[in-house]
Parts: C-alpha cells; structure tokens; sequence
C-alpha cells in the first residue's frame, strides 16, 4: 500500500485542529478508597440506619422488614447486588474498551464483574434500551455518552436490589445515571439513582477511585450456592412496627430515631435544627471505630 | 520536499491547538472569569447522604472509621477536649480548607474579581479565596483556609470546534483545579481527627446537570498530610444548586455542633 502523505497530513492536522470528541481513556485497575462511607462499604452498615436515604413510606417499610438473613437462603444465597454496588460496595474496578474489530471504534465501555457485582458493560454505539416490559437482570442494561470528557452512563432494567445493604432497596423500574470524570490518577464517579416505586427524589452518592498499577481481576470467583440453615419456604423478615433493630443509631451513636429513618429532609442541612434538642454525643465510640493498624 | 512542506505546516499548527481555547487575537489575553468553561457562581446546598454521622451531628469520641490515620493522629485525637477548645477559643478548627466543605452547609460563590473566585459557607461563616493567574501569597501567619491557588482544566476540543450548544450539559466541559497551602492546623472531622499546619490540599470542582435538571457540584477534595496521614484522605462531596439563596443562615462554628 501507498501512503500520500499530503494526504496523511491533512488528516492529521484537522485532527489537531477540530477534535469532534474529548474522550479519554478509562482503562486500567481502579482502586477503591473507602474514605467516606468505610463502615457501609466495608462490614456493612448498621441496621436501621438509613440516614440521607430519600425514601417515601413504602421504601421506608419494606426496609424495616428486611432480614440480612434473607441472603443465606438457597434461592437468594447467590442473588448478586445491583449495578449500585459500584457506589456502596467495598471493591475496586477494572475497567476496559471493547472494539469494534473493522473500525476500531469503541463498542462498548466495561466494568468487571467483582464477586458480588455483574459486569456493567457500557453500549456505546447508540443501540436503544430495550422495551419497559423487557426481561431484566443483575446486570441491567447500559448505555453511554461522552459530554466532553466526562461518561455518562444510564443503566435501567436492573433487577430490585440494594440501596444501602441492610435493606433499603430499589423496585426493578430505577434508573441509574453515573458520571466518569477523570481528573490523572483519579476518577470521580457520580452517579444518582431514581425509583419512582421507593424514592421520593434521586439519591445522589460520589466516590473517588485511584489508578493503580496493581492489576485487578475482571471478573469474580463463581457464587456455589449452600445450606446456612434458613428453612425451606422460609423468607427471614419482620413484621411491621416488629423489627428489634430500629433504635440501633440512638443506642450507638445518639441519632433521634427521626433522623435515623430517613427521608429527604435528612439529607438537608437545615435538618440539623429539627434534631439539635434532641441530640447527645456520646461519650466514647462503642464499635467499628477504625484507627490506624497496629505499628501504623 | 513535499514532506518538508507539510512537516512545516504541522509545526506551525501545533502552537495553535496547544493553546488555551477561547484567546483573543492581539487584545489582552482573556481573564480567568472570561476563560471559565463552567459557571460555579450562585447557591449551593449540601446534599448530605454519605458519612451523614460525621458530619451531621458530633460523632463520639475515638470514631475514627475511615480516615487512614498514623499513630501520631490517633494520639492527638484520643485527647480531643472539647471543652478545652472552647476554653482555648478554637472554635473553627472542624472548618479549615480541608474539612470546611464536608459540613452541612450552603455554599455562596461570587468572584470578587475576574481573577479571585471567591466561596463563602453559611456554616462556620467561612470565607475561601481562589487565586487565578500568578498570585503570590503574602508572607505572614498560617490562617484557617490556607492560600488557594486555582487553575481552570478546559476539556480540548473547543478550538476551532462548531459553536457550543448553550443548553449542553456543563459535564466535561472542563473543572476547577484548587490548590490550598498554608494553613492552621485543625479537624478532618469534627471528634478531633487533626490535619496538621504540613498538610496540603488539592480540589476539584466539576459540575453535573442530572437527567432531572438538577445542577450538581462534586468536589473532589485530597488531603495529603505527612504528619498525620499514611496515605492521602480523599472525600467527594456533593451539593445541589439553588435558584438564589433559600436557607443561607450564617452561623459560627461551634465544636459541640
């Protein structure tokens, strides 16, 4: 083949001087920093404690009747988080392109699985999400554009899962909308969920994570289901006004019960005036108070 | 000599598409508030869904979950007093530059001039400057929020690119880098986690619009600390736009709220 070279200049020069994209590359092992949040994304939050969440009343009610026991039975043992558990659980991810073979274009941006996460692949090519009465799955299906340099995903027909993991869920008609902005060696991730059966508004969460040269793995060990001893038939609940850990924030940390239940307004600053009266430190950390490691 | 040519040409070009996206020809170089690829000005209101324990109320004593705290931290921060702050009149040391935008707050942001931006809490009744441009801090003492100095990242691709949509999404237009040094020693949280006057910080300011119109800030914030912290502490914060200044009430810091 013969290459022009006049004609190889020109073409490199418009791409110089009229890029159409800013896109970037996402690619690589992305270190999660629990920083913010480390209790909810490393051991798990505390029951009952549902502070910032916008849920309405039902959201709120189908919270308080969860068991975490529901997920040692058989038929959830290997039932997987949602999509949302890139914001609230603890790992990292691996993220890489996929190509087109002819074109080279980018077909699709993914996320790898991790043990408890399905893959989130990213269309890229302007398919359509399928229809609202399509099947839904772990996995959900996802869709971006680039604004500038920054991804947007939207992910729908996720099956119903965790909002925080002790039992405020999402109805599988949430959509999730996450932004990826990359500032060198981190990348912000912002995302909302919106849930028109749970959420009075969108619930809003942003992480940092760090590229690291260690490589992470794409995928997750396969989930074996097993017997942890919840009966057949069984499903471990509460029964309303039942659950025995709904004053677990007021015992550990002096948060009045309203504030611990959740709702919009508790996520506004002027929240802080309806609880101040109410409020007491308490004198010590009882626990899961962190601190630096031994010889730190 | 064809490729020489054209090697010629692409030289001279490559000046032009390095340079800054929006210069004048022959007049002064634009200024900082005309360079802005995004508009941070207005009302901002905290949206506080994440670490809510940390930063709504006090937390207890010892309540260390989450910052990567050395040792030496660890001591300082098992005697935190509050009282003996008060008795001090150390009021503000939970609302210094690196933990002033984890309070519940609203955010105020004007420039001052068209190369200062300036931000202002409710919360603490704080005021932060960002300097543009080849700003020199004055010699002097440490102060509460340090000496910020701010660049703007504009996302390539404005150059020479069709006009911009007016109604397109402020995301990935491009951000507000902020450095901060220079400042007093005080609380990463308000249960006395120190920061200590060695720690610096980096921010990153970016804005959202989500699907419902809702115009978001996320701020990025690195604290690194060679005193107090193993690695740096990063925390992203998130505010929410509002059309003027509903709920904007100007309170002093306290270390009991």
């Amino acid at each position: 083949m013969t290459r022009n070279p006049i004609i190889l200049s020109v073409a490199l020069l418009a791409s110089l001087s009229f890029p159409a994209l800013a896109e970037i590359d996402l690619s690589g092992s992305w270190q999660s920093k629990n920083h913010e949040d480390a209790l909810e994304r490393g051991a798990g939050p505390n029951p009952g404690d549902f502070t910032g969440i916008p849920f309405n009343d039902s959201g709120r009610a189908f919270a308080l009747m969860n068991s975490q026991s529901q997920l040692s039975m058989p038929e959830r043992i290997c039932a997987f988080y949602s999509q949302w558990h890139l914001m609230v659980g603890t790992f990292g991810m691996k993220m890489w392109n996929e190509s087109d073979p002819i074109t080279g274009k980018t077909v699709a941006w993914v996320i790898g699985a991790w043990e408890d996460r399905a893959v989130m692949r990213i269309w890229m090519d302007g398919r359509p999400h399928p229809g609202k009465n399509a099947p839904h799955s772990q996995e959900g299906f996802t869709t971006g554009v680039w604004d500038g340099d920054v991804l947007t995903a939207t992910t729908t027909h996720m099956l119903t899962g965790y909002l925080r993991r002790n039992g405020v869920m999402t109805s599988d008609q949430a959509t999730m909308i996450t932004h990826f902005i990359r500032h060198g060696d981190l990348l912000t991730v912002a995302s909302e969920t919106v849930d028109p059966v749970y959420l009075t508004e969108p619930y809003y969460i942003t992480r940092t994570f760090v590229n690291t040269t260690n490589l992470m793995a794409s995928g997750g060990p396969p989930c074996i289901p097993g017997d942890e001893g919840v009966p057949v038939g069984s499903v471990p609940h509460y029964l309303p006004g039942k659950n025995p850990l709904v004053d677990e924030m007021t015992q550990l940390y002096g948060i009045p019960r309203e504030a611990a239940m959740g709702g919009a307004e508790t996520a506004d600053p002027a929240f802080r005036d309806k609880i101040k009266d109410k409020f007491k430190t308490p004198p010590k950390c009882q626990k899961n108070c962190g601190g630096p490691p031994a010889g730190n | 000599m064809r490729y020489q040519i054209w090697g010629m040409i692409l030289a001279a070009a490559l000046p032009l598409v390095a340079q800054p996206p929006r210069g004048g020809r022959g007049g002064p170089p634009p200024t900082p508030q005309a360079m802005a690829p995004i508009d941070l000005t207005g009302y901002w209101v905290s949206v506080v869904d994440e670490d809510w324990r940390y930063r709504m109320v006090v937390p207890p004593a010892g309540d260390y979950m989450g910052v990567p705290m050395n040792a030496a931290s660890k001591k300082v921060a098992d005697a935190w007093d509050p009282a003996k702050d008060e008795a001090s009149g150390d009021l503000c040391k939970a609302f210094g530059a690196p933990s002033i935008l984890r309070q519940p707050e609203h955010l105020h942001m004007t420039w001052q001039d068209d190369r200062t931006l300036k931000l202002e809490t409710d919360t603490g009744t704080q005021t932060r400057l960002f300097h543009f441009g080849d700003w020199k801090a004055s010699a002097g003492p440490a102060t509460l929020q340090g000496d910020s100095t701010a660049e703007w990242e504009i996302t390539r691709g404005g150059r020479g690119g069709p006009a911009p949509d007016p109604n397109a999404p402020p995301q990935g237009k491009g951000s507000l880098k902020v450095t901060t040094t220079h400042f007093k020693a005080g609380y990463l949280r308000k249960n006395g986690v120190p920061y200590s006057d060695k720690a610096q910080l980096t921010e990153y300011y970016d804005m959202i619009r989500e699907h419902n119109g809702d115009l978001m800030l996320v701020v990025t914030i690195v604290t690194t600390d060679p005193e107090y912290l193993r690695e740096p502490f990063i925390i992203t914060s998130h505010f929410k736009k509002q059309a003027a200044g509903d709920g904007w009430k100007p309170t002093p810091c306290s270390v009991r709220w």
